[in-house]
C-alpha cells in the first residue's frame, strides 16, 4: 500500500511542504510524489538505512547520565528534507547578514563610545543589568572591529507564513557539524532526489570557517596555527569540536594544553616543545576562558588568555564579551539597532516583543497576559516563564505583580504557532514542528551557510527541538524551483 | 603533536597490552597449578606480589585463594590493574584521541570492554575462565594489529609503540618472576621434570614454545629459556626485543636525550648480565632492577613529552 497523505493534517500551523491534506506545495511535489509511490515498508527501510549510516559514521552527541556516566548517543535524524526556495532564501540570507553586521557594530560601540546609549536609542539601564557585558573588554579593539565571528540565529515560521528571528546565539552556537553530516546521510538515502532537486551544496563551511579564523592571525605567516579549544569529552558538543578541528586540519586542544608565556604569546605543549598558537576558536563560555580574569575556579581555561588577546598576540573567536548582544532584552532592540547603525529596515522581522520597562508596552502586556508568553530577561532554559494560554488566573496575577515590581526584567511575546514538516513516524508521515538555525561567519566578508540546521521536535505536538529533550534534525535544502 | 594526545596514546597502548598480559599471567598460573601435584603447588598468592598490587589486594580481599585472586586480577574495578579496569582506562584514553587513530580502533576497543564486562561472571568460573582469557587476549591482539596495520608512522604511532613495548617488557619480567620464587625443595625427586614442565608452561603463555624449539633447543632448560626470554633480539616478547623497539621509536622523536640515556643504561645492564646463570634469588633481584629501569624510562619520557599538570601513574 502506498504512503497516504490524505490524513496528513498540520491543523492551524503552516506546513512547509503541504498546502493541505494530500496537497503538496509546488516545491515539494516531487518529494511527496516519491513518497506516494513508496510502499508501506520502504519508508521505514530508508529511515533504518539512515540510522545505520549515522551509527557507522559515528555521528553522536553526548549526554551525561548519573547511572551510566557519559553516553554517546546516535544523532536523531529524520530523512524527510525540509525544502526552501532560493527566492525566499536570498531574502533571509541578506537579512541575516544585515542583522549580524549591525550586532557587531553594536557590540563594538558598547565597548567603546556607547554612542547608541548617548543618542537615547538603547537604555543604559539595560546594559547595566546585562549578565554578559564584560567590563574587562572595554576599550579592546579586536581585528576589523568584529566581536561575533560565528553566529547562529534561530528562525521560526509562524502560522501566518512569515519567517521570524527568534534569537541570536553569539556565544558558542553549535550544530553546524550536524548540518554537514545530515547532508551526507541524505545523499545516501535519497540519491534519486538529488538529480531532480539539485539542492545547493553546504560543504563549503569548514573552508570558510578556517579562512575567517586564519585571517585573525596576529602573525602574517602562510599557514597560521589554528586551534579549537574544547571543554573536553564531557561536553555535549564534543563531537562537533573534534569534527570541526578535523575538517579544518586544526588542533583540538583543551585548556591544559595551552600556556601563556611572559611574552603574552599563547603556546601549546607538543612533544617537540612549545609551539605558538595564532588563533583560537574557543568553544568555552567567557566565564571559563581565563581564571586570571574571570572565574578563578575554572579548570577549563587558560590563565593569561585575556592578556594575550588584549595584547593582540592571539586571535579569539568569538571575542570575549560578544555575548552582550545575546540577551532577551537586547533582542527586543535589534530592529532599532539595525536602523541606528545601518539606516535600513530589518530584512527579517523580530518576533513582536513587548518591553515592560516602557509604560505603554507594559500596559499592553498586563491587559493581554492570557495571550502572551512572559519571559524574565536574565533567565534561560525556560525558567521563570509564564505561558499565557496555559496559565491559571492565580499565576497571571502573580506575574502581573512581578512585572509591576520590576518591569525592566520582563519581556513578552505572542505565542507562536511554529511551522511543521512531514516527518517519519513508523510507516507514515506526520507533521512535526521545526525551527532553522543558519550560521553566519563574519570576517572581512560575511558568509551565511546555505540553509542551516533544521531541528525538529519528534514528539507529537511538542515544540522542543533540543536534542537532549527528544529533538532531532533534518537536512535543509535550498532549491531553485524556477518559480 | 600535543603532549596530552601523546600521553593518551601511550597509555591507551599500555593498558591494552596490560589487559592482554594480565590474561596471560592468570592463564599461565592456572596451568602451573594444574601441572603440579597438590600440596606443593605455589597457589595464587605470588600473583598478587608479581603484579605489585598487594596493598590494593589487601584493601578489598582477605584470603589469597584462587577465587579471590582471580576475581581481583580480572574483574575488580577497585584494582586499577585488573583486566576490566585496564580496558576501561584504555577506553577513556581512546575517547579523547579518536581523531588521531584509525576509525575502527575505538569500536573494537569498545567491543572488547563490553565483552569483558558482559562475560565477567563466566570468566570467574573455573570452566569459563579459559574462554574468557582467550577472548581478552585475541581482542587485544585485534586492536594491536589494527593499529600496526593502519597507523601512519608519525609520532602517534611511535608513542603507541613505546607504550605497548614498555608494558610488554615489564610483564615479561613479571611472568618469569612467577617462576623465580622457590617452589620446590632441591632434594625432591620429581623436582627436575616439574621444573621443565613449568618452563614449558611459561614459554606457552608467551606464545614462545614453538619458536624456542625451532630456534633455540629441543630440550627445555632453565638457562636457555632465561636467555631466550630476556635477550633474544628476534622473539617479539623478549625483554631485549621490546626495549629495542622502544629505542627505535624514541629515535623518531625530538628532544630524546634523557630517554635515550635511560634506555641505554637498561640495555647495558641486560647485556652485562649472564641471566642464565643467576640463582633464583639473584634472578629475582635482577628482575627488580629491570623493573626499576622501566620506571626510570617512563619518568624520562613523561618529563620530556607529557603534560606537566597531570599526576602520572608509575609503571607497574
Amino acid at each position: 500500500m502506498p504512503i497516504q497523505l490524505t490524513e496528513y493534517d498540520p491543523g492551524r500551523f503552516f506546513d512547509e511542504m503541504m498546502a493541505g491534506k494530500n496537497r503538496a506545495r509546488p516545491l515539494a511535489k516531487e518529494l511527496i510524489g516519491l513518497f506516494r509511490r513508496m510502499n508501506d515498508g520502504e519508508l521505514g527501510t530508508r529511515q533504518d538505512a539512515a540510522d545505520l549510516a549515522i551509527k557507522e559514521m559515528g555521528i553522536t552527541f553526548t549526554v551525561y547520565n548519573e547511572n551510566d556516566g557519559m553516553i554517546d548517543r546516535n544523532w536523531p535524524f529524520d530523512i524527510v528534507p525540509r525544502i526552501i526556495d532560493t527566492k525566499e532564501w536570498d531574502v533571509i540570507e541578506a537579512g541575516l547578514k544585515q542583522r549580524v553586521r549591525a550586532l557587531n557594530l553594536f557590540i563594538d560601540d558598547l565597548y567603546h563610545d556607547q554612542k547608541i546609549i548617548k543618542d537615547g536609542v538603547f537604555p543604559a539601564e539595560v546594559l547595566a543589568e546585562s549578565k554578559n557585558f564584560r567590563a574587562q573588554c572595554v576599550g579592546v579593539k579586536p581585528p576589523l572591529g568584529i566581536w561575533a565571528h560565528i553566529c547562529g540565529s534561530d528562525l521560526v515560521r509562524d502560522a501566518d507564513g512569515v519567517m521570524y528571528v527568534l534569537e541570536d546565539n553569539l556565544r558558542v552556537p553549535s550544530g553546524v557539524s550536524y548540518m554537514l553530516e545530515n547532508r551526507l546521510v541524505t545523499k545516501r538515502v535519497f540519491p534519486e532526489l538529488f538529480e531532480s532537486y539539485a539542492p545547493l551544496p553546504v560543504d563549503d563551511y569548514p573552508t570558510q570557517l578556517y579562512e575567517m579564523l586564519a585571517a585573525l592571525s596576529p602573525r602574517s605567516v602562510k599557514r597560521p596555527t589554528v586551534a579549537v579549544l574544547t571543554p573536553g569529552i564531557y561536553n555535549s558538543a564534543y563531537f562537533e569540536h573534534a569534527y570541526l578541528a578535523m575538517e579544518m586540519g586544526a588542533e583540538l586542544v583543551e585548556g591544559r594544553d595551552l600556556f601563556v608565556d611572559t611574552d603574552d604569546c599563547v603556546y601549546m605543549r607538543t612533544v617537540s616543545g612549545l609551539q605558538r598558537v595564532d588563533v583560537i576558536y574557543r568553544r568555552i563560555d567567557d566565564e571559563f576562558i581565563d581564571p586570571e580574569v574571570f572565574r578563578e575556579d575554572s579548570a577549563l581555561g587558560v590563565p593569561g588568555l585575556m592578556r594575550a588577546w588584549k595584547a593582540r598576540k592571539v586571535g579569539l573567536a568569538n571575542a570575549p564579551g560578544a555575548g552582550v548582544a545575546d540577551d532577551k532584552v537586547v533582542y527586543a532592540f535589534v530592529p532599532e539597532i539595525i536602523r541606528y547603525y545601518l539606516d535600513e529596515e530589518p530584512g527579517i522581522p523580530n518576533v513582536p516583543t513587548y518591553r515592560c520597562m516602557y509604560p505603554e508596552e507594559r500596559q499592553y502586556v498586563l491587559d493581554h497576559l492570557e495571550e502572551l508568553v512572559i519571559k524574565p530577561a536574565n533567565e534561560s532554559g525556560g525558567y521563570g516563564m509564564l505561558i499565557g494560554p496555559r496559565s491559571t488566573k492565580a499565576e497571571r496575577s502573580t506575574f502581573a505583580g512581578l512585572i509591576k515590581r520590576n518591569p525592566r526584567n520582563y519581556i513578552a511575546q505572542p505565542t507562536l504557532g511554529i511551522s511543521t514538516v512531514p516527518t517519519v513516524v513508523g510507516h507514515c508521515l506526520e507533521p512535526r514542528h521545526v525551527d532553522l538555525r543558519p550560521f553566519i561567519l563574519s570576517g572581512s566578508d560575511i558568509f551565511v551557510t546555505t540553509g542551516g540546521l533544521t531541528r525538529v521536535a519528534l514528539r507529537k505536538g511538542s515544540l522542543v527541538v533540543n536534542s537532549s529533550q527528544g529533538g532531532g534534525s533534518k537536512d535543509t535544502w535550498i532549491v531553485d524551483t524556477g518559480n | 603533536m600535543l603532549s596530552r594526545v601523546a600521553e593518551n596514546i601511550y597509555w591507551l597502548a599500555r593498558y591494552v597490552e596490560r589487559a592482554e598480559n594480565t590474561a596471560r599471567l592468570v592463564r599461565v598460573n592456572s596451568h602451573l597449578v594444574l601441572d603440579t601435584p597438590s600440596g606443593i603447588a605455589p597457589g595464587w598468592e605470588p600473583l598478587v606480589d608479581i603484579t605489585g598490587l598487594r596493598s590494593q589486594f589487601e584493601a578489598v580481599e582477605r584470603e589469597p585463594n584462587e577465587r579471590n585472586v582471580v576475581r581481583f586480577l580480572i574483574g575488580d574495578m577497585h584494582n586499577s590493574g585488573s583486566i576490566l579496569s585496564s580496558l576501561a582506562a584504555a577506553r577513556e584514553n581512546c575517547r579523547t584521541v579518536r581523531e588521531v587513530l584509525p576509525r575502527s580502533s575505538w569500536e573494537k576497543l569498545n567491543e572488547l570492554f563490553l565483552f569483558a564486562k558482559e562475560n565477567i561472571q563466566s570468566g570467574l568460573t573455573k570452566g569459563g575462565r579459559d574462554d574468557f582469557l582467550e577472548g581478552i587476549i585475541s581482542g587485544s591482539q585485534h586492536i594491536t594489529g589494527l593499529l600496526g596495520s593502519a597507523m601512519y608512522r608519525d609520532e602517534a604511532w611511535h608513542f603507541a609503540r613505546i607504550g605497548r613495548n614498555l608494558e610488554r617488557a615489564d610483564m615479561t619480567t613479571r611472568i618469569i618472576d612467577v617462576r623465580s620464587t622457590d617452589l620446590f625443595p632441591d632434594d625432591m625427586l620429581e623436582s627436575r621434570s616439574l621444573d621443565t614442565l613449568q618452563w614449558i608452561s611459561v614459554l606457552r603463555s608467551m606464545s614462545g614454545y614453538q619458536i624456542y624449539r625451532r630456534h633455540v633447543a629441543i630440550r627445555v632448560s632453565r638457562t636457555d629459556v632465561l636467555e631466550f626470554l630476556f635477550r633474544d633480539p628476534l622473539f617479539p616478547r623478549s625483554f631485549m626485543h621490546c626495549i629495542d623497539a622502544v629505542d627505535q621509536s624514541i629515535d623518531g622523536l625530538d628532544n630524546t636525550g634523557p630517554a635515550l640515556r635511560s634506555i641505554r643504561a637498561l640495555k647495558r645492564r641486560l647485556r652485562d648480565t649472564s641471566v642464565g646463570e643467576l640463582s633464583q634469588a639473584e634472578l629475582h633481584d635482577f628482575i627488580d632492577q629491570l623493573q626499576l629501569g622501566i620506571i626510570d624510562l617512563h619518568a624520562a619520557l613523561a618529563e620530556a613529552y607529557f603534560p606537566p599538570a597531570i599526576q602520572l601513574e608509575e609503571a607497574g
